[in-house]
This record gives C-alpha cells, sequence and structure tokens, in this order.
C-alpha cells in the first residue's frame, strides 16, 4: 500500500514537471496553441508529441508483463465501441478547453502555482462532474 | 532554453510519468479520472489518488518557484468565462471518460481507438470554440 501510494506521488510529480515545464500550464500558450486560423503557436505540438511517443513506445513493454510490479492487475479499459457518449462527451469538454485554455492536468497545477484562475476553475470542473453524476443516474 | 526544446523534454517527462504509473500501479494516468475517484470516492482507492494529484500540484508549484524568468499565472480572464468553462470540461471529461491525459496521452499511448475518436472530437470542437470567441470578440 504504502508503495503504491510512493509511486502514485513520484508519478504525479514527475507529470506534474513536465505540464509546468513544457508551457501547458499557461493557458495563454495553450489558447494561442488552439488559434490555429489565428496567431497560431505550434509548440504544444511538442507536448503532445512527445508525450504520446513516449507512452507509445514505453507502454509496449509495460504492457507485455502479466501484471504491474506493485498490484496484481492492470485496470486498463477494453471498451472497444464508440457510442455517442463518448463523442458528445469529448466534444463538451472540447469547448470547455477551448474556452479558457485549461484541461484538468494543468488546472489542478494551478493551484500549485498560484494561479487565482484556478480557485474558480477547479470547483467549476468539480461541480461539472457532479452535474454529469446527477444526470447520468437520473 | 528554446520554448519547442522546454515543450518537447516536459512532453517526454509526461510520458514518462504515465509510463512509470501504468508499470507499478497498472493504473492510468488520466487527471479527470483520478480527480474523479478522489471527489467522489470510491472505497478503499483514494490514497494513491490523492497522492498523485499532490504530487502533480506540488511539484508544478515547485518548478514554476525555481524555474529562471517563468511568467506570472494568467489572472485577467473573467470569472464567468472560467465558471462555465469549468462546468463543461468536469462534465465533458465525465461524460466521455477522459481528458487530454487520458484520453490523449495515455489513450493514444496504448493505440486506443475510442481515444483517438475522442482526441479528434475534442480537439476540433476546442479549435472551433477558439476560432468563435476570437472573431465573436473582434
Amino acid at each position: 500500500m504504502r508503495r503504491l501510494i510512493l509511486a502514485a506521488l513520484a508519478s504525479g510529480g514527475l507529470f506534474g514537471i513536465g505540464l509546468a515545464m513544457s508551457g501547458m500550464t499557461d493557458p495563454r500558450r495553450v489558447l494561442g496553441f488552439l488559434d490555429v486560423f489565428g496567431e497560431f503557436d505550434p509548440a504544444l505540438l511538442f507536448v503532445l508529441g512527445g508525450a504520446v511517443v513516449t507512452t507509445t513506445v514505453l507502454f509496449r513493454f509495460v504492457l507485455r508483463r502479466g501484471s504491474p510490479v506493485l498490484a496484481s492487475t492492470f485496470h486498463v479499459s477494453n471498451l472497444q465501441h464508440l457510442d455517442r457518449r463518448l463523442l458528445a462527451g469529448a466534444a463538451i469538454f472540447g469547448v470547455g478547453w477551448g474556452i479558457a485554455g485549461y484541461c484538468p492536468g494543468p488546472a489542478l497545477a494551478g493551484l500549485g502555482i498560484g494561479s487565482i484562475e484556478a480557485l474558480w476553475f477547479v470547483p467549476s470542473m468539480i461541480a461539472g462532474m457532479l452535474l454529469h453524476r446527477l444526470v447520468a443516474r437520473a | 532554453m528554446p520554448t519547442w526544446v522546454l515543450a518537447l523534454v516536459g512532453g517526454v517527462l509526461i510520458g514518462v510519468a504515465a509510463s512509470l504509473l501504468l508499470w507499478l500501479n497498472g493504473r492510468i494516468a488520466g487527471v479527470s479520472g483520478i480527480l474523479n475517484g478522489v471527489v467522489f470516492n470510491r472505497a478503499g482507492d483514494t490514497a494513491w489518488r490523492v497522492a498523485f494529484l499532490l504530487g502533480l500540484i506540488v511539484a508544478a508549484g515547485l518548478y514554476m518557484a525555481a524555474a529562471p524568468g517563468a511568467s506570472l499565472p494568467r489572472a485577467d480572464f473573467s470569472r464567468g468565462g472560467l465558471i462555465v468553462a469549468g462546468l463543461l470540461v468536469g462534465f465533458g471529461t465525465r461524460m466521455g471518460n477522459g481528458c487530454t491525459s487520458g484520453h490523449g496521452v495515455c489513450g493514444l499511448g496504448r493505440l486506443s481507438l475510442r481515444s483517438f475518436v475522442a482526441v479528434i472530437a475534442f480537439m476540433t470542437t476546442a479549435i472551433v470554440t477558439k476560432f468563435i470567441v476570437r472573431h465573436a470578440g473582434s
């Protein structure tokens, strides 16, 4: 249990450093990246590119193992089908991302880097999760 | 260092962090899902999630405090905009089961069709939203 927690702490820490170093925690840069038809700032392509190439290579080795190092099973979704829920959810998320320039990781990192905006965004994001829970249950 | 190098290195660090969490704990480093699990407590499964998020928040803050020439966080975005964007991001990531990290960094890394479709969907609506906001504003 303790080792699982330490591993998560280390992974989260590395993740946070990556977000801050790459520029993802600055919503001005993120909106510049999304501004494809305006003053496009391509730098963040390197963030997504670097991250995805890394996971594509490393995940292959990791998932070849029968089980993770500290736990009994991999908790990985094996859903294959595409449905309206996936598409609509992702589309709604994108609209929110395009408005303010925050996706969940950088928004939480904002709490650490002293962003006043994160103090408004993060509780609203949690309220949105709660709202989905209520709607999905109804 | 040029911004694209920092972006690339930061991206690789994010990819390594995600690979570490999968390798050691067998978990997907999807920030919206991890946060959801903390807030809407799944029994006995909270500690590693809290550790991951705490690591992310604190490490991002420490990096920014130590990085030379780090720009101050944006602070002038409208509160209403932050609240609406936060609600959409929270709702959409739950409905679509993932965000930039879960579907983007991890899902693409394991060649998931659902994640590929989700990424296309949220990138498209984010870019379109940015386009509309830019033209509505000018």
